[in-house]
């Protein structure tokens, strides 16, 4: 009797458990499903590459398409070298104990729970006024260039939040790389620099590279941190330059729903747009775990 | 000196060694070289921690000098009752920045943040932790190679999209159960919140399970104790630290989340304890006025002035979980 009811509570222990699984499941279908059925019926040629029209109740996303892409193209060129380098300073350099290790490490986990928001008026008061004011007063004596949001502020701001990305994705793949190859090429008588740069950075290749596309999907989510640093709630010029505003699809979706005269009639453009950014997002995660598991299967087989 | 290649004459020899020893001195300056910039980089690292409290802590500045903002928002204005200059009214807590005589009350701000993130730590923490029990204890490999991408799957979906959902569906389904006097409140963007914070809760929870070592289930299995006991009066105790860290890292996550709270709750600072009441943030209320506001203005500085102290709040909550995590690892280190 008592060894049954143990039993019993076991059992439901177990089950409410796995309910729970279950759950979490079902709501990313239900979100996922949501979104394909509603948004794949509006897709076409033509709404991915015409510019929104009349007051973006019709017309296409291509201007938000292209500002998402020059950001995060922007955003990579910057965010990857420092990331990597950090990395490699982290796991190659510094002896473990330290105190500047410690306060690094320190650094790069607390940077990665700072609210996006906050990332967004640090661009503000960094990027736009401190910088981009600086440059104007020297260069432009004054006259309003770079000391206002724009792409260039966008991205780095961007930049600054996915670093933490970039920089433990890079360390993770420089642990996997095994110390002997190093010790090899030390022993031939390389210097360390020669050592990172010849042999293990070309061996951490594929981890960088999974960090940048980490890097990207994540930076192309991000709406809070472009608020004030240089997303344009409608231009349907495309940017030409580092210091044009742009648009951009997540913060387009969020212009749609919340400020749309006709919400309605909006939707299935506004599913749409939702249906591009998730696309997006996911094929590039999707990228990054495929390599990711390819780089875990190979070092499987060399251990 | 030139066993290896006799035909050498000494001349050609000394010319050589030279070459050797100036490409080796060349070699080095490039290792040192390289060494700096690695090192200046991570130092970089740490400075946009600080760039990041001081560039954001300096345009919050004015209101603790400047006259203007003073008058308008001085300390008192921002967390004491007032009654706005109407000696008749009753003392309350209102922000209303932009009307005739500017009402800068943070608390409501702080109750809203507060109980947004309440309902999302409510509904996320239990889901979480109970799928990373099963995940970590019971489940078959099949099952884990399931729920786990889809979780990634979850923590890959823009906070813009799950905002989006939220305010067009899900507030939609929740009016139709329950009849809430507003549309947006707490409780639809807790949940919405609450969706977004799952992945972080049960990551950091089952890392912290799997950490428990394998001795420890042989040993309590050996005794002939159940699986589910295992589980919930071995692994789980020992793995509190763990999921304390999650919580911890998980209403972090949650009290600075921008865009969900913005498109979904409704955006009234209303100082109440109901939770279907409409709601306004403290990252949505700088979201949304941040746009509208005069540089330099006191309103400007306030809206600083909550970032500043959302960082504060994100990084002491950061430091807290850094702390459990490892006080984990010690305690499983010494295990």
């Amino acid at each position: 009797m008592l060894k049954s009811r143990r039993e019993f509570s076991g059992t439901l222990f177990q089950i409410l458990t796995g309910l729970a699984c279950l759950i979490i499941v079902l709501m990313v279908a239900l979100i996922l499903g949501n979104i394909y059925i509603n948004g794949h019926g509006h897709l076409s040629w033509k709404f991915l590459t015409a510019a929104p029209e009349q007051g973006m109740t019709a017309g296409g996303i291509f201007p938000a398409i292209y500002g998402t892409t020059l950001l995060v193209l922007l955003m990579t060129v910057a965010v990857v070298p420092v990331g990597v380098m950090v990395a490699i300073y982290l796991h190659e350099y510094s002896s473990k104990t330290s105190l500047f290790y410690k306060s690094t490490r320190l650094a790069v986990s607390n940077l990665a729970g700072v609210p996006s928001i906050v990332f967004g008026l640090f661009g503000v008061g960094f990027f736009v006024k401190f910088v981009g004011g600086n440059i104007d007063r020297v260069f432009y004596s004054g006259k309003l260039v770079f000391g206002q949001p724009a792409i260039l502020w966008a991205s780095l701001t961007l930049a600054v939040l996915t670093l933490p990305v970039v920089i433990l994705t890079t360390e993770d793949t420089l642990r996997s790389i095994p110390n002997e190859l190093r010790e090899a090429s030390m022993a031939l008588g390389a210097t360390k620099s020669q050592t990172i740069l010849r042999m293990v950075l070309p061996q951490a290749m594929t981890g960088i590279l999974t960090g940048g596309i980490l890097a990207v999907s994540r930076g192309a989510g991000e709406v809070a941190p472009i608020l004030f640093t240089g997303a344009a709630y409608f231009l349907p010029e495309l940017p030409t330059k580092l210091n044009s505003q742009f648009m951009e699809l997540g913060y387009h979706i969020y212009v749609l729903s919340t400020q749309s005269p006709d919400v309605e009639g909006t939707k299935p453009i506004l599913y749409s747009t939702v249906f591009v950014l998730l696309a997006l997002t996911f094929l590039l995660n999707l990228v990054a775990i495929l390599i990711r598991s390819q780089m875990r299967a190979r070092l499987r087989r060399t251990v | 000196m030139n066993s290896q290649n006799p035909a050498l004459s000494p001349d050609q020899a000394l010319k050589r060694r030279a070459l050797f020893a100036s490409n080796l001195k060349m070699a080095h300056l490039k290792d040192f070289l390289f060494g700096k910039l690695i090192q200046l980089n991570a130092i970089a690292a740490i400075a946009i921690i600080f760039l990041i409290f001081i560039y954001v802590g300096k345009e919050a500045l004015p209101i603790f000098y400047s006259p203007e903002a003073k008058k308008e928002a001085s300390l008192n204005n921002l967390f004491a009752p007032q009654n706005y200059g109407r000696e008749d009214m009753p003392l309350s807590y209102v922000w209303q920045p932009v009307s005739e005589v500017p009402k800068y009350s943070v608390l409501p701000l702080f109750l809203g943040s507060l109980k947004v993130t309440l309902v999302a730590l409510f509904f996320a923490a239990p889901l979480a932790i109970a799928a990373a029990i099963y995940t970590a204890e019971f489940s078959s490999y099949r099952v884990r190679e399931i729920v786990k991408p889809v979780v990634e799957l979850l923590a890959g979906i823009p906070s813009v999209v799950l905002g989006f959902l939220a305010l067009i569906v899900m507030a939609s389904w929740l009016q139709d159960l329950f009849h809430f006097d507003y549309r947006l409140n707490a409780i639809n963007a807790g949940l919405a919140l609450g969706i977004a914070i799952i992945p972080i809760i049960y990551t950091v929870s089952e890392d912290a399970l799997t950490a428990v070592p394998r001795s420890y289930r042989e040993a309590s299995l050996a005794l002939g104790v159940s699986p589910w006991k295992t589980a919930w009066s071995v692994v789980l105790p020992a793995a509190t630290p763990g999921i304390f860290a999650a919580l911890v890292l998980g209403f972090g996550r949650a009290i600075g989340e921008t865009m969900i709270v913005l498109m979904a709750s409704g955006n009234a600072a209303i100082t109440s304890w109901s939770f279907t009441d409409s709601v306004r943030t403290l990252s949505a209320t700088i979201a949304a006025e941040l746009g509208e506001v005069v540089v330099g203005s006191p309103h400007y500085s306030v809206l600083f002035l909550l970032g500043a102290m959302l960082f504060v709040v994100t990084f002491i909550l950061n430091m807290l979980g850094e702390m459990f995590v490892g006080r984990l690892k010690r305690k499983m280190m010494g295990a």
